[in-house]
Order: C-alpha cells, then structure tokens, then sequence
C-alpha cells in the first residue's frame, strides 16, 4: 500500500499554489506537512486524496494513477479529514461516524452488526462513547474535530490524510489525538502547525514554502534554527535530548528601532 | 439504529405504509360533492380491475373511477414527486431553502404552458404539458448556469433561483396581459395556482411511471445522499462519485417537477414543507427520510385536493392556494422550532 506524488502542479485563480511537488510516502510512517499559511499543505493534502486532480503530475496509489481507481476504491484505502467539515443537519455524534462506513455499503448492502462494532470502537477511541446520542450543533468545535477522526477510523481505510487535525482543540486533546493516530497501525499524513507537534510525534517532517517541498527528512534533520528562520520568518532556539527528539523554543523578536521609520520619512 | 432492525419490521414499516397511501387514495374518492361510502369505492376498484361484478349505481360508479380515483392518483403521486425533489435539492445544495418552487422549475414551466396555450408556439404540435415540460428544463438549465457561474456557494443557486423566477413570473404576466383575453387570462390564472380538475387517466399514466422511477432513483443514492451531509469534499473522500450523483439526482428532480408541474400547474410548499416535516417524524438519514417523505407527501396533497373540493360548496379553489395556506403557516413553524440548528 504505496502513495506517492509525482511532480503535481496545481494553480487556482491565476495563481500557481503548487510546483512540480513530489513525496514518496513511506508504508507504516507518521509524514508531518508543516509550512506557513498558503504555503500549499491543504492543496497537496485534497490532490493526495484524489478530492482535486493535479493540473500535471499525478497521485500514484499502489504504482497507478489515482484517476485509474474507482472512487469507492480509493476511498478504502484512503481516509480524508479535512479542515473544518460542518452541517446544519440535526445528525447525531454517532450518525456523523457512522458515515465513515459508507465507503464500504453498496446502495442495497444492509447495516450489519459488524459496522455497528466498528462505528462504536472509532467513538471509543476518540473518547466521545458518551456522546454517541447528542446532535451535532450542540458540540464544541473541539468535539466535532474528535468525530471527524472517529470517522475516518471507522472508514478502515490503511492510509489516513489529515489537514490540520488538531486545530480547534485545547493542548490536552491536541496531543491525545496525535498519539491516538501515531497508536494506529496506519500510514499518515498530516498537515499540522505545531512544530514541536511535528517534532513529537512525525517520523518524518516535509516543509513546504511557496508550493514547493524544501525539505524532507526525520525531525531532528528538518528542524534547524537557519532553516525556520528561512521558511517561517521566526528565530529559534532547538534543543536536542539524548533519544533524538527535538524541542523548538521561539524567541521574541528584537523590538524594531524607531528610528528606522524616521530615517524611511525623513528620506521622502 | 434504525436500519439494524430486523428485516420483517421493515417490510411490516413498508407494508402499513402502502396500506395508509391506498387508504388515502380511497378516502380522496370517497369525499366530494356526493359523499360515496368507502366500500362502494373498494367495489368500484374490484370491478373495474378483477370484473368484480358488484352490482352498483352506474353514476357513483362512473364519478369514482373517471373523475376521483385518477384526480387522487395524481395528486398522490405529485405530491410524493415534489417532497422528493425538496428532499434531494436540501440535501445536495445543503440549502434548507431549496425545492423545485423556489429555484424558478416551477415559474419556468408556467411561462412554457403559457407560451403553447395563448401564443401559440409550437403550432399545434405542442401540447401544453409538453410546453410546461420544456419551460422547466430550460429555467432549471438557466438557472443552474447562472448559479455556477456565480460560484459554488450553497446559497448562489438560491439567489439564481430568485432571479430566474422572477424572470419567467414577469414572462408569463407579460404574455397573458399582451395577449390573452379575459376569459384565457382567468384559465390560466387557474392553472397556475395548480388545479387538478382536469385530470383523468391517461394523466395518471404519465405522473405514475415518473414518480415510481423518481422514487427508485432517489432510493438508490440514499447513502449517496447521506454522505453529502458534511458537503461534496467530505462525500467524494468517503467514495461518492459526486459529479455522477449530481448529475443523475438533477435530472431525475428536473424530470419530475417538469412532469407534475405539467400535469397540474405549478404548486408552492409541497417540495420545500414536507422534506422538513419528514425529517422531524424519521429523522435526517435518507434511507427512512425519502420513502417517508414521499408518503407524506401523498397524503398531504390527496388531502389538500379533497379540501380544495369541499371548503367552499359547488366550487373548487385551485390547490396551491391550498398548499400554500397550510405550507406557510406550517414552515414558519419549523423554522422557529429548527432556528438552534440553522
């Protein structure tokens, strides 16, 4: 169970979001995206799970293009969350799970006992059992987040795509639902926004700027102070330990002098 | 979960339901002007179809079977067309707002009937259900053009809607005051408001293959239809194939509006009301949601006929008056009652 991107090109509006990107993921690894905002982790992320097509390059899922795979094939070995998915309808918790199984039902299957098994094992990992029965617009943002992964475990599907799944979440959730994904036997990738996020819990980090990949490679090899100051405009500080994982510590910027802005007036 | 219960409560759910809608059907032939009793219906049913050979008074026997049972098998299956059509159009434009009414299907295919009967298009070789049918397809491609070009926000196809039948209301005013006379102008008054007088077999024909189709279709993508709760992204990564299911779920509701609406005139809050009703009895899953909208809808316009025939003795409103004075009220009710969610 092999995906890989292949030089893809993708431009919306005029403007080209991604170049010539490509990423071999590895089968069983935890692939950390990280970059700053419209650096392309959310385009990449919807060409990865066949939701948009590559204007040139392709997806390739097993060695063949995503475009030679039926929809409800990919969708087995592909589970998508995407960023902030919502409803007006009046579904339950449980409801919203459930869908994870659709993938897996033909118009005229049945729900089985087997799918209920599975729907109540996705909740119990995410830890909302208790919530099963309360409708949709009465949960926190934080909640519906927590959902969303249930149903993309429940989908069953080898390979888990994740667009900044723990925004919206307090500190203690945030770092329970990488561990819960990192715990599963899948092969992610996730678009995140914290670094020391990335740092814990990725096997490897990819960063993005400007559409492009620039750096691929294992935490402790990706995340240097030059490189961040590079690609997020931030000084840091990064700390080693003696296991090989890494702490990124920011520090405040240098407050501007004043003067600059005189000097810049003066000249006019 | 309901769709773990056992198979033989579901056939027993489906078989009482069928019980209720031929309950209905033979009450709406029952009530009129001469009220019938039931079993001179059910008798009716069994000569005309087995050659029963109950010995009956030609006239009741002739009122039920050429006039009432035809008029209350279309109001039936139109009603459960348009509640149909609300169903997938909320769920696929995930627009609480949208049903063949609002988004001008129904205002596209009364400028189109207008057109045959008073102008005289088609030469003769149009019918004016025919001239209905196209009216709707060109506003609903009208529209749906003028909505993609919009954007792919869930209220741009509202908007265009509103746009649209405005459009083809001020089309059809323009026609019939240019050119109809008064006598014209008050039949067609008529026959916009929806009015189901006319209707006799061959009609029932064409509305029941269309509504069974419809029913079949939509029945089909139920899980489709469930999956697009989150929006297309969301349904396209859990396997949909989306652009196939808008697709076939478009045209399926474009073919039914555009068949009910020729038969019986364009009728307002039968599409948009009773999806919104359904849901608050059975729930938002489309499995239980389409064939308890469709019943609901049966019932209601069987009953909204037999209204509009008794409300005001020895004459007959037209039905969308009827369907509008329960649907407005009733809608109001909903959205008060809905307004957490929305």
């Amino acid at each position: 169970m092999t995906l890989s991107a292949q030089n893809l090109h993708w431009s919306a509006g005029g403007a080209t979001i991604l170049r010539d990107v490509s990423l071999d993921v590895r089968p069983g690894e935890f692939l950390g995206i990280i970059g700053p905002n419209g650096s392309g982790k959310t385009s990449l992320m919807s060409l990865m799970s066949g939701i948009r097509k590559p204007q040139a390059g392709a997806v390739l899922l097993d060695g063949r293009p995503l475009s030679d795979h039926g929809r409800q094939a990919i969708a087995r070995r592909i589970a998508f969350v995407e960023q902030q998915a919502e409803t007006t309808e009046r579904i339950t918790a449980r409801q919203a799970v459930e869908l994870g199984r659709t993938p897996h039902l033909g118009a005229l299957t049945p729900w089985s006992r087997a799918d209920d098994a599975i729907v109540d094992r996705a909740l119990e990992e995410v830890d909302m059992a208790h919530f099963a029965d309360r409708l949709w617009h009465t949960l926190s943002g934080g909640e519906r987040q927590r959902l969303h992964i249930a149903r993309a475990l429940a989908q069953q599907s080898p390979i888990l795509l994740l667009d900044e799944p723990t925004n919206h979440l307090d500190i203690g959730h945030q770092i329970s639902l990488l561990q819960l994904v990192r715990e599963q036997d899948l092969t992610v990738v996730a678009a995140l926004h914290d670094l020391n996020h990335a740092a814990m819990f990725c096997d490897r980090i990819a960063v993005m700027q400007g559409g492009r990949i620039v750096a691929l490679g294992t935490p402790a090899k990706v995340l240097e102070p030059q490189r961040l100051l590079e690609v997020f405009g931030v000084t840091v500080d990064v700390e080693r330990d003696s296991t090989g994982g890494c702490f990124i510590r920011y520090r405040r910027p240098e407050p501007r002098p004043p003067r600059l802005k005189l000097v810049a007036s003066e000249g006019k | 979960m309901i769709s773990d219960r056992p198979i033989l409560l579901r056939t027993g759910a489906a078989f009482a339901a069928l019980l209720l809608l031929l309950f209905a059907l033979g009450v709406g032939a029952a009530v009129g002007e001469t009220a019938i009793p039931l079993d001179v219906v059910a008798k009716t049913v069994a000569n005309r179809l087995w050659q029963a050979g109950y010995p009956l008074e030609p006239i009741d026997e002739g009122i039920i079977w050429n006039y009432r049972l035809s008029r209350a098998m279309v109001a039936a299956c139109c009603g459960s067309a348009l509640a149909l059509c609300g169903v997938i159009l909320q769920s696929l434009l995930r627009n609480a707002l949208a049903d063949p009414y609002i988004l001008g299907i129904s205002a596209g295919a009364s400028t189109g009937a207008v057109s045959v009967a008073i102008l005289g298009i088609g030469a003769g070789a149009l019918t004016l259900p025919a001239g209905a049918f196209l009216g709707a397809l060109v506003a609903f491609g009208l529209v749906s053009a003028l909505a993609l070009r919009a954007g792919r926000g869930t209220s741009a196809i509202i908007l265009a809607g509103i746009a649209g039948s405005q459009l083809f209301n001020a089309l059809t005013s323009f026609i019939v005051t240019k050119a109809a006379s008064a006598e014209q102008a008050r039949g067609i008054m008529f026959w916009l408001l929806g009015n189901l007088s006319g209707v006799r077999w061959p009609d029932v024909w064409l509305a029941l293959p269309v509504a069974i189709l419809g029913l079949l279709v939509c029945l089909w993508h139920a899980r489709a239809l469930d999956a697009f709760t989150f929006g297309t992204e969301s349904a396209a990564s859990l396997g949909i194939p989306v652009r196939r299911v808008y697709v076939v779920l478009i045209a399926i509701s474009a073919l039914m509006t555009a068949t009910m609406v020729s038969i019986v005139g364009s009728i307002g809050f039968v599409g948009l009301v009773i999806p919104h009703a359904a849901r608050m009895v059975v729930g938002v899953r489309h499995g239980l949601l389409l064939p308890a909208s469709a019943l609901i809808g049966a019932i209601f316009m069987i009953a909204a006929d037999v209204l509009s025939r008794v409300i005001i003795p020895g004459q007959v409103l037209p039905i969308g008056v009827i369907t509008a004075l329960f649907g407005a009220p009733a809608f109001a009710l909903i959205l008060s009652q809905r307004r957490s969610a929305l």
